[in-house]
This record gives C-alpha cells, structure tokens and sequence, in this order.
C-alpha cells in the first residue's frame, strides 16, 4: 500500500518512528480509514457497510471479487484496508488475497461463518493479517485500523533501512560506503533482525528523514537503467550518487536510488546467499531490510544462485515465485532452502539472504542469503539479477513455499520480494512478458503461480543437471523460494525462479526452500534465482533468465498481482540470464531485470537488493520496484555486494568472480549507494 | 393504543423473541445501529434476508431436486443462508442450517431435505415474528413515539462506539 499516499496521515513517517508519530494523525485517525469489503452474500454487506459506517470509517462495498480488484488496481491508493470474505461464487476469498497481497500490498481481513480450524489456517497461511467470524461485531471492526497501523509500520522500517532515506544524502554516501565496507556488512549480516530495526536504521537510513517521501515507482525501465548504471560503475563503486548521475533521471534522488540500490544489494545478496537461510546469514544480509529474511534470504540467495547457474531462471520460475509471492502471507519468510551452502550459488546467498529481508515478512529465517551460496561462477550482477527473480520469486515462492515447502530459499527470495512490495504482481507481470532473456527452459516466465514455480522449476532443475548445483532442488527452490504455492521445483539450478514449482523446487533442494517458502510473500520472484545463482554460477551460463523474470516484474507489474510477481520473478531470472552474456554482462540483464521486480513489487524499499554479489545485475532489476520482495531483496543485495554483509565474504567472493560484469543492480532499490557488486557470494 | 403501551408491547414482544431463541445477539447489533441517519436499517437488513433467504431455500430446493445431488452446491448455499442468518440474528435458521450441513458432508439426501424443510420453517416462523415487530415498531414510529431499544438490555448489552 502506498503508505504515503493514503491518508495523509499515515504516508509520510520516514521512519518507522517517524512515521508512527507524525503519520498517524492522531486527532482523526482511524476515522476516515478507507476500507473496501467483499462479500456476495447481501445481508452481510449491507450490515458490515452500516457498521464500518459507525465506525466512521469509509467503506467502500462490492459483491464480487472480480469488481473488488479491479476497484484495487484502478486505485491503488484509494484504500487501506479490504475485508473480503472467504466462500464467494466467483473467486476463493484466498485466492483475492493472494492478489492483493501481490498487486498491492493491503492489509487483508478475512471473514467467514466457517470457524473451522482449517480454513482459518488458511487465512493465516494465506497472508490474511486478521480472520473474523461471523456474525461479525462492531466492536471487532473497530480495531481494524490496527492493521493498517502495523503494516504501514513495517514497511518503513523496510523502507528506511534499505536506506531509501532521502534526506541524509551526504551521510548517506558516506554511511554507505563506509558501511559496506565494514559495519554494514557485518551489521547486517549479524542480526538481520536487530540489524533491521536499528542497524539499518542507522546505516541505511542516514536520511532517515524520509518523511512524507513520496514513493518512486522503479519501472522497469526505471530499474533497468538503475542496473545499467550499477553495472557500469561497478557494484562495488555504485554509490547512490554516481548511479543518479548516470541514471540522470529528472526527479530522482539520490535517496531514492540509495534505497534502490539497497534494496538491489539485498536482492543480491539473496540470490547468492539463498542457501545460507539460516539467519545468520540473513541476518547480516537483512538486517538492512527486514531482519526477518535472514532466513529466507539464505534461500533466496540460493535459489537464485541456482537460477544464476543455470542462468536459468526461467521466466516461469519466476513467476512461480510471484506467484509464491501472492501468498505473501502465507509464505514464511524461512527460506527453506536446504541448499547446502556449499552451493556456489550460494556465495551469493549471503545477499540473498538480504533479500530475504526485503520481503519484510519474511521471517528472519528468511534465507536471503540464498545467494551465499552462489558459486562464485555468477557474476554478482547476476546474483543480483537473480536475486532480483530470486526476489519476486521468492516472494512467490514464499507462498509457494508455504506449500510446496520447499522453496525455501525461494521463499526467502519471494518473501522478500513480496514484503517489499507490493508483492509479486508486478513480478508476475513482468515476468512474462519480460522475460526475454530468460531461458527457454526457464519457459514462461510469467506463469501464473503454480506455473511460474513449476516453470522455474523445470528449468532450473533442467539446469541443476550440472554437477555445481548445489541440489537442483535447492536451486529451482532458491529460485522459488518464493512461497508460490505452485510448487515451483525450481530445478535447483536454474532458479526456476519464474514458476511457482520452481519454488518449491527450491525447497526441495533445499536450502533455501524453507525458508523461502514462509516468507516469500510470493512476490519474491526472485528469490529461489538466488540459489539458482550459486549453481547458475558455476555454469557461467547462468541463464539468468531469471533476471528478466524479476524484471519484467515491473513492467507487468501493472497487471496482476500474480503475474507481476512471477515478472519479477521473470525479470530476475532474465537477469539472470546475465549469465548469456556472461556473468558480469550479466549483472546488467539481472539488473534489467531486477527492475521490473521491484517495481512490480511494491517498490517496497526492501527489495532485496540482494542480488548478491553476482546477480548484481539481477538487481537492476530488483529496481523494478518489485513491492513485495525484491525491493528488500535489493536492499539487502545492495548491501551484499558490499562487504556489509558478514556472509558478504562469500558473497563478496562470488560476486567479485563474477564481477566482472555485475552492474550494479539498477533496481530500483534505492540501495544506500551499496556496491553492489559486493555481494559476496 | 397510545405509544406508552405499544413500546411496552414492543419490549415485550422482543424480549420473548430472544427468550424463545428466534433472535440473538446479532439482532440487537442491528438494532443499535440503526440512528437518526438511517433510521429504516432494521427494516432494510431484515428485507434483505427475507430476499435473499426465500432465493436460497428456492436454489436448495432445485438442487436437492435433481437425480445427481450436488452436494457441494448445497453445502455452499446452506453456508451463505447460515452467514446471512447469523448476521441477522435469526438463531434458529442459523442453527438448522448448522444441523444441514452436516447431513451434507454425509451425503444423506433423505436427511438434507429433512434438514431443508426444518430450515424452511424456521425461516417461516422468523419471518413472521419479525414482520410482526416491524409493524410495530413502525406503529410507534407512526405515533410519534421512539423505539425503546435501551429496554433490551438484558444482555448487557450494549454497543458504545
């Protein structure tokens, strides 16, 4: 949700604490909250409208899911809540979730007379931040502004930490710089949790005072022209403001392209560090974004690698991943990718793992560092790239992963890519059509979710046939790590970031998978690329299609949730694709790639930038705001790249292998300046 | 009838609706929000139901009907005319739809059009029992007088907002 635009009151706060201070207008708020309620059945609405009503809130009433979204899409910041209830004859209530979650990162409310303990798991797995019982009481509408609240909050603390500050520029170079280089990598490697909250913080967010800053949208052209300039300059010297000049965007600023850049970074990170979804690495990849990737990030990072590797990440998986990603909620943000480390893919888990971050719900289990794994083959564009699919795969696959369990890492990746933003439907978008670069196998990108994980899946897994994948699970999972519920069996190599399958392929393969799985919010399309990546990377020929499955996230992203996510998914394995025209020119697809993700993501700051190391090109990508992940994702990978990140070593490792082309990762991550080519793989 | 005695109908009318179970809770959320700016909600929640429930007992009807039953079908109509009924208040629908529900599941068809008929009624005897409070109500109304809801608390309850 476009905190800032909403009411007034609550978009400005920069930080988090900012915002919960002077966002909040305390004299009015929650009157005037803007809530949109779903429901066929008559009586109901007409009763739940007159008690919102009460409550002085804004109600908005449909009686079909299908009007409801496209109420959403044609305003996406007209509201900030939905209230949708569960049975309806023209779409599963869960299913309208997943899009919301995806397309616009909503609080969603689910409500039913079923009080059954399945479906209200359902609700929770499925992203619902609150599930009523009907006949529902005015008194439990009273509260739900509470959601808004929260979830607000929690995207700017993604916000800030992946440095989108505006305002300290200067300090903000400086902290960057600096902060790569030591404390940031390790900071953020350590607790990506704490690091999340007050690290990043502290590092990233020098401006902090991004108040009231009104959301850049990181198209995909936006995005690309993000990693292009990342790449050019190098991921390790992409500072914010070297990048702006290049970018020579009218209207941007240097904050905006540091968050990008960070979130990049994260992207990144997680695409290579996706195996390492423990924590650990997440944390340090995280800690910018959303410590909760850890995990995931680990997965992330790996699936991506995988995807890297194979350069696979086929659109599909991608999409998978978004598709993962839809179920932001349901992902856990644990990447489950059981990618062994050892991945190369995973060197650049370590960004990855960022990514995970990114996804802000990614738990800190997150594996962002999926990418830590990345071999170190994968340029850290690519990583990036990949992590940028990784992402919005992730985030798909976080769903994905929630289902298909394994997408760990992709899951990571998806998380992240889905927390930051607006999850996944831009990757899915994008991922479709975006996806040129990724790989034949890779296949569609833009799949629908399942597709998209499946697809990933495949293709990874076709690539995973290398020996250098870590598991082909784990790559496809990297790739898909993202929660798409498809179960996108990444085919451990090439991130099958795009499908769903792939995702869950990730998991299987294990790293990052689990991880990813949670968290992916399903618009991490990224994500499991990022294991993807390490494997990818081995084979230099990463196709890191996934690239261009997160990628194309953005470009899509208007389009549908889903499919946004999977574009980003796409787009980042089209980044990843960098791997076709090599690792380092890599980093530049990725970063094309990236971008679509972010921006299809809900240019959630979090963009994992952590395309780690390698997929730095991914990350360019990752500037496609992909809103759910691939914004933490970037962010984090932005900070792989540099040696913030602890697991950065490997990250750094892989990337600086990679380097050679690693473009900064252009997403739009408005990475704090984070060399992005540092991800350490 | 002057107003005095047709609001104290009126409580008592409604309190052995809740005392018999026809209406619960629900109902008297209804009834408290309705205020001066809507001042018909009551009226045009409850014809609503009517509509939308006589809809559902008709689609039931047919779909218990046919030679194949589609019980997937049925069940999501006895879920929707039990959500409906439950935000009404109309306890007992609610609770036969309950009953149906779980014939559903089973399959029993010879049970399911048991269970519809006993819906029906339920349905019938509530219809008839809130029209009854609505004529009054708008005879008091009529009259000059103002329902006297804060006489329901019985349940304690009470909704501040």
């Amino acid at each position: 949700m476009n905190l800032n635009n909403g009411k007034g009151s609550m978009s400005t706060a920069s930080s988090s604490a900012a915002w919960k201070a002077g966002d909040v207008v305390p004299d009015q708020f929650p009157a005037g909250l803007r809530v949109l309620v779903v429901d066929d059945d008559p009586t109901c609405l007409m009763i739940l409208e007159k008690m919102l009503r009460t409550c002085l809130y804004e109600v908005t009433k449909c009686n079909r899911a299908e009007t409801a979204l496209s109420l959403l899409r044609e305003n996406k910041n007209g509201y900030d809540i939905v209230i949708s209830d569960v049975h309806m004859p023209d779409m599963d209530g869960f299913k309208l979730l997943e899009h919301i979650g995806l397309e616009m990162d909503l609080p969603v409310i689910m409500m039913s007379a079923d009080d059954g303990k399945n479906v209200v798991m359902k609700g929770v797995t499925h992203g619902a931040c609150d599930y009523l019982i009907k006949p529902v009481r005015i008194e439990a509408l009273k509260n739900i502004w509470q959601h808004v609240v929260r979830k607000k909050k929690n995207e700017w603390k993604d916000f800030e930490q992946s440095g989108s500050v505006e305002e300290g520029d200067r300090q903000q170079k400086q902290s960057e710089d600096a902060d790569y280089s030591s404390s940031a990598n390790e900071g953020n490697w350590r607790n990506s949790k704490k690091r999340k909250d007050e690290e990043e913080e502290a590092e990233e967010r020098d401006d902090t005072s991004t108040l009231k800053k009104p959301r850049v949208v990181w198209s995909v052209e936006l995005h690309q022209q993000f990693v292009a300039a990342v790449n050019q300059l190098g991921i390790d010297k992409a500072v914010p403001k070297k990048i702006l000049e290049l970018m020579n965007v009218p209207g941007l600023t240097r904050e905006n392209v540091a968050s990008h850049l960070q979130k990049y970074r994260l992207y990144l990170r997680r695409l290579s560090g996706v195996s390492q979804h423990q924590n650990n690495l997440t944390n340090s990849f995280i800690s910018p974004q959303d410590a909760t990737y850890g995990p995931l990030s680990s997965l992330n990072g790996l699936d991506l690698q995988t995807l890297a590797a194979t350069g696979q990440l086929p659109a599909q998986s991608l999409a998978t991943l978004q598709a993962a990603g839809l179920g932001r909620s349901a992902v856990k943000s644990r990447m489950p990718m059981p990618i062994v480390d050892q991945r190369n893919l995973f060197s650049f888990e370590n960004p990855k793992l960022r990514f995970g971050e990114g996804q802000q719900q990614l738990s800190s289990s997150k594996p962002m560092n999926l990418l830590h794994g990345i071999p170190t083959t994968m340029e850290p564009k690519q990583l990036a790239n990949l992590h940028h699919s990784a992402q919005s795969l992730g985030s798909m696959n976080m769903q994905v992963n929630a289902h298909g369990g394994q997408g760990g890492q992709g899951d990571s990746l998806l998380m992240q890519m889905n927390q930051s933003q607006a999850r996944g439907q831009i990757l899915n978008e994008s991922t479709g059509s975006h996806v040129p670069t990724l790989t034949s196998s890779m296949g569609q990108p833009v799949l629908s979710n399942t597709v998209v994980g499946g697809v990933l899946a495949r293709n990874c897994l076709a690539e995973n046939g290398r020996g250098t994948r870590y598991n082909p699970v784990s790559h496809s999972s990297s790739m898909l790590n993202f929660p798409l519920n498809s179960t996108a069996e990444l085919s451990g190599n090439s991130f099958p970031l795009g499908s769903g399958p792939g995702i869950s392929g990730l998991t299987s393969k294990g790293t990052f998978q689990e991880e990813v799985n949670s968290e992916i919010k399903g618009s991490v399309g990224f994500m499991p690329s990022y294991d993807i990546f390490s494997d990818l990377n081995q084979h230099k020929s990463h196709d890191w299609e996934l690239h261009n499955v997160g990628m194309t996230f953005n470009d899509s992203h208007q389009n549908n949730s889903l499919q946004s996510n999977l574009d980003v998914g796409t787009s980042v394995l089209s980044h990843q694709g960098f791997s076709s025209t090599q690792r380092t020119g890599q980093n530049r697809n990725i970063s094309a790639v990236g971008k679509p993700m972010f921006t299809a993501g809900d240019t959630t700051d979090h963009v994992n930038a952590q395309n780690v190391g390698p997929i730095n090109t991914f990350f360019t990508d990752n500037s496609v705001r992909v809103k759910s992940e691939f914004v933490p994702d970037a962010s984090c990978e932005t900070n792989l790249f540099p040696e913030q990140f602890g697991q950065e070593d490997l990250m750094s490792a892989l990337l600086k292998q990679q380097q050679g082309g690693v473009a900064p990762a252009e997403n739009e991550f408005d990475f704090d300046g984070y060399p992005l080519d540092n991800i350490p793989v | 009838m002057e107003v005095g005695q047709m609001q104290r109908t009126w409580v008592e009318y409604t309190k052995s609706l809740f005392r018999e179970g026809f209406l619960d809770g629900q109902f008297t959320q209804l009834q408290l929000l309705q205020d001066e700016s809507n001042p018909d909600f009551v009226v045009e929640v409850v014809s609503l139901f009517f509509e939308d429930s006589e809809r559902l007992l008709n689609d039931l009807t047919r779909a218990l009907d046919q030679q194949i039953v589609d019980f997937k079908r049925v069940d999501a109509h006895v879920h929707q005319l039990k959500g409906s009924s439950s935000s009404i208040g109309a306890q007992r629908v609610k609770n036969a739809c309950i009953a149906f529900r779980n014939f559903c599941e089973e399959q029993n068809s010879e049970a399911c059009l048991k269970c519809l008929q006993q819906v029906r009624q339920e349905y019938c005897l509530v219809k008839n029992k809130l029209e009854t409070l609505i004529r009054l109500e708008q005879q008091i109304v009529a009259a000059g007088g103002s329902i006297p809801i804060e006489e329901l608390s019985f349940q304690g309850y009470k909704v501040k907002l």
